[in-house]
């Protein structure tokens, strides 16, 4: 049986051992790098994205584990973590005024208000790799862009290209009916209603009956009044199981 | 002088500062009159601040506040935060300059400004260069660190084809790598934060670390789980691990590695993951099913019931409540009346009364 360890595997043996040498060899040069620039890490957001993007385009996802040497030497695991934390509580702390849909400025004032004055700010660019990062727990993350910006979702409600297109629709007013659809998008009435009634079960759209012409589906996600509204303590609660 | 709490607006022509509390207090500066502006650090006890520095006022000025000032300069002080994205727009408008193209609603006399009326103040040539010095130490450091950056990418990008390497060997070679070097493998790619290659897994793409972290959250989660009724979603547990813990947190993808090793591990909580994707940790005591059989008494009493009412009622998150349902209704004993009202349920009258 031992002869057939064959070549290749004593070769993948050598080749391990390789590898655990120039693992060592990395740590030094890392804790070197986090040495010098650790705090440009931590206070300047666009070396925050330059770093994240030089790891995508080598194939190294520095966020992956809390125990991988990105996080544990440059400290940018926990500030990720800690910001998905803080984005779940302010999801499920608003997902009954505007069914698990926010935009990410709303997302991100509120996160900032939670964080407190004594805390280190936070861009978009960190809330959208937060965000990406939580979609494994399986609870319905997503990221969908509308206009100039993104909403954000946080239940495992359904949301195909139809119901994306039409939340993109109404991102310009907060609202939108049946007519618009059919005349921007080139719909029949049925599957714009279809989308409609699906975002009407899901809490995600509010409808108006009593708008003048026509019935008038809102998005409390876009109701730009709702922003600066603070968390209210039952709100609060819901946030924390 | 200071204006206290208050919302700060950027328009295209204008910084707009608004008091909080007495709405009728608005006062704004013409983004033409902006010569540069730089962050200053929050340090102890001091906010994050944007310094402002201006062109001294244009004879034609409208009236505000003062009619004149001995800075040059005013501080945006940031108590809240949202400094870096402020920065950033405000920096993009001063680089577009849209208030030349565009004509505004009112008399500010943009051409006026641009053009002839430029008196520069002697200390404002100083100011610009003291900054411009600043700038330039400041840029050599951040080139210093991209450089660095860049090195260190080489480096990685390195470990990278190495592993690729070595993972190749293993697929070509299945069955001859020992465990033991799967896992010292798996070690370095968890280190490196480089995604597992290799196909073929022992222990999901789990490593050492997750097999101890396995352990360790059978543990810490017992408690909570029988606080709530046996059963908790991974997106509570995240959370409730991470606040307990406080530094060195669990990334998610970390979370979802442990847990996916409960089972084969035999420890007393395991990982379940409904038909809508939802993932849960359960006790192995709980059975969901058997919960369903009392979740169809509680509807049957009420008549029917929403996801939300049968949270609330039995005191359950309303993710959880609404799997438990569905869970209800695949099994047969509940049926669903879906309109734009929302989602009710109804004990399943079709297989109870045939």
């Amino acid at each position: 049986q031992a002869k057939y360890k064959e070549r290749g595997t004593v070769l993948a043996e050598d080749q391990l051992a390789q590898m655990s040498k120039q693992l060592d060899m990395f740590k030094t040069n890392l804790e070197e790098f986090a040495s010098k620039h650790k705090q440009e890490i931590r206070k300047n957001p666009a070396f925050r994205v330059q770093f994240q993007d030089m790891c995508a385009t080598i194939g190294v996802d520095p966020l992956a584990s809390g125990k991988g040497f990105w996080s544990e030497m440059l400290g940018v695991g926990d500030f990720y973590y800690e910001l998905g934390v803080q984005i779940i509580e302010v999801c499920l702390a608003l997902k009954h005024r505007n069914g698990g849909l926010i935009t990410l400025e709303e997302l991100h004032q509120q996160v900032l208000k939670g964080r407190g004055k004594f805390a280190q700010d936070v861009s978009q660019d960190d809330l959208l790799r937060a965000i990406k990062k939580l979609k494994v727990l399986g609870n319905g993350f997503g990221i969908i862009p509308v206009g100039g910006t993104y909403l954000i979702q946080s239940v495992p409600a359904e949301l195909n290209m139809d119901h994306t297109v039409v939340l993109q629709l109404a991102e310009k007013k907060g609202f939108v009916t049946v007519s618009e659809i059919k005349s921007s998008l080139k719909w029949e009435t049925e599957r714009a209603k279809q989308v409609l009634e699906h975002l009407l079960k899901e809490g995600m759209a509010w409808l108006d009956e009593q708008a003048p012409e026509e019935p008038q589906y809102w998005l409390p996600a876009l109701f730009t009044e709702l922003y600066s509204q603070e968390i209210t303590p039952e709100e609060a609660k819901e946030a924390i199981p | 002088v200071k204006f206290d709490s208050g919302v700060l607006l950027l328009s295209t022509h204008r910084l707009i500062w608004r008091d909080q509390k007495n709405h009728e207090c608005c006062i704004a500066v013409p983004l033409s009159q902006i010569v540069f502006i730089e962050e200053q650090a929050a340090g102890i006890g001091k906010s994050a601040k944007i310094v402002v520095h201006l062109h001294p006022a244009p004879l034609n000025k409208e009236p505000g506040p003062f009619q004149s000032s001995k800075y040059s300069y005013i501080k945006l002080s940031f108590k809240e935060h949202g400094q870096i994205e402020f920065y950033r727009r405000l920096s993009e408008e001063i680089i577009q300059r849209r208030w030349e193209n565009m004509p505004t609603g009112q008399a500010i006399q943009v051409n006026k400004d641009t053009q002839a009326g430029r008196i520069r103040a002697v200390g404002i040539v100083g100011i610009e260069r003291k900054l411009e010095e600043k700038r330039k130490e400041t840029d050599k450091n951040i080139s210093e660190a991209f450089e660095d950056l860049s090195k260190l990418m080489e480096k990685a990008k390195e470990m990278v084809e190495l592993s690729k390497s070595i993972a190749n060997k293993i697929k070509e070679k299945q069955g001859d790598i020992t465990e033991d070097e799967t896992i010292r493998f798996k070690s370095y790619l968890l280190s490196m934060g480089i995604a597992n290659p290799v196909t073929r897994e022992t222990y999901g793409s789990g490593t050492q670390y997750h097999m101890q972290l396995a352990k360790q959250l059978a543990g810490i989660l017992q408690a909570p789980l029988e606080e709530r009724g046996g059963i908790m979603s991974l997106t509570e547990v995240y959370c409730l691990v991470n606040r307990a813990r406080g530094l060195e947190l669990l990334s998610p993808e970390d979370l979802v590695n442990a847990c996916k090793m409960l089972e084969s591990l035999k420890l007393p909580i395991r990982l379940r993951i409904f038909d809508s994707g939802v993932m849960v940790i359960e006790l192995q005591s709980h059975n969901e099913e058997e919960m369903v059989a009392s979740a169809l008494e509680t509807v049957s009493e009420k008549g029917s019931l929403t996801a939300d009412e049968f949270a609330k009622l039995v005191g359950m998150s309303v993710l959880l409540a609404k799997e438990r349902l569905l869970l209800a209704e695949k099994m047969g004993h509940l049926c669903r009346d879906d309109s734009v009202e929302g989602l009710r349920f109804y004990p399943n009258l079709f297989l109870t009364q045939s």
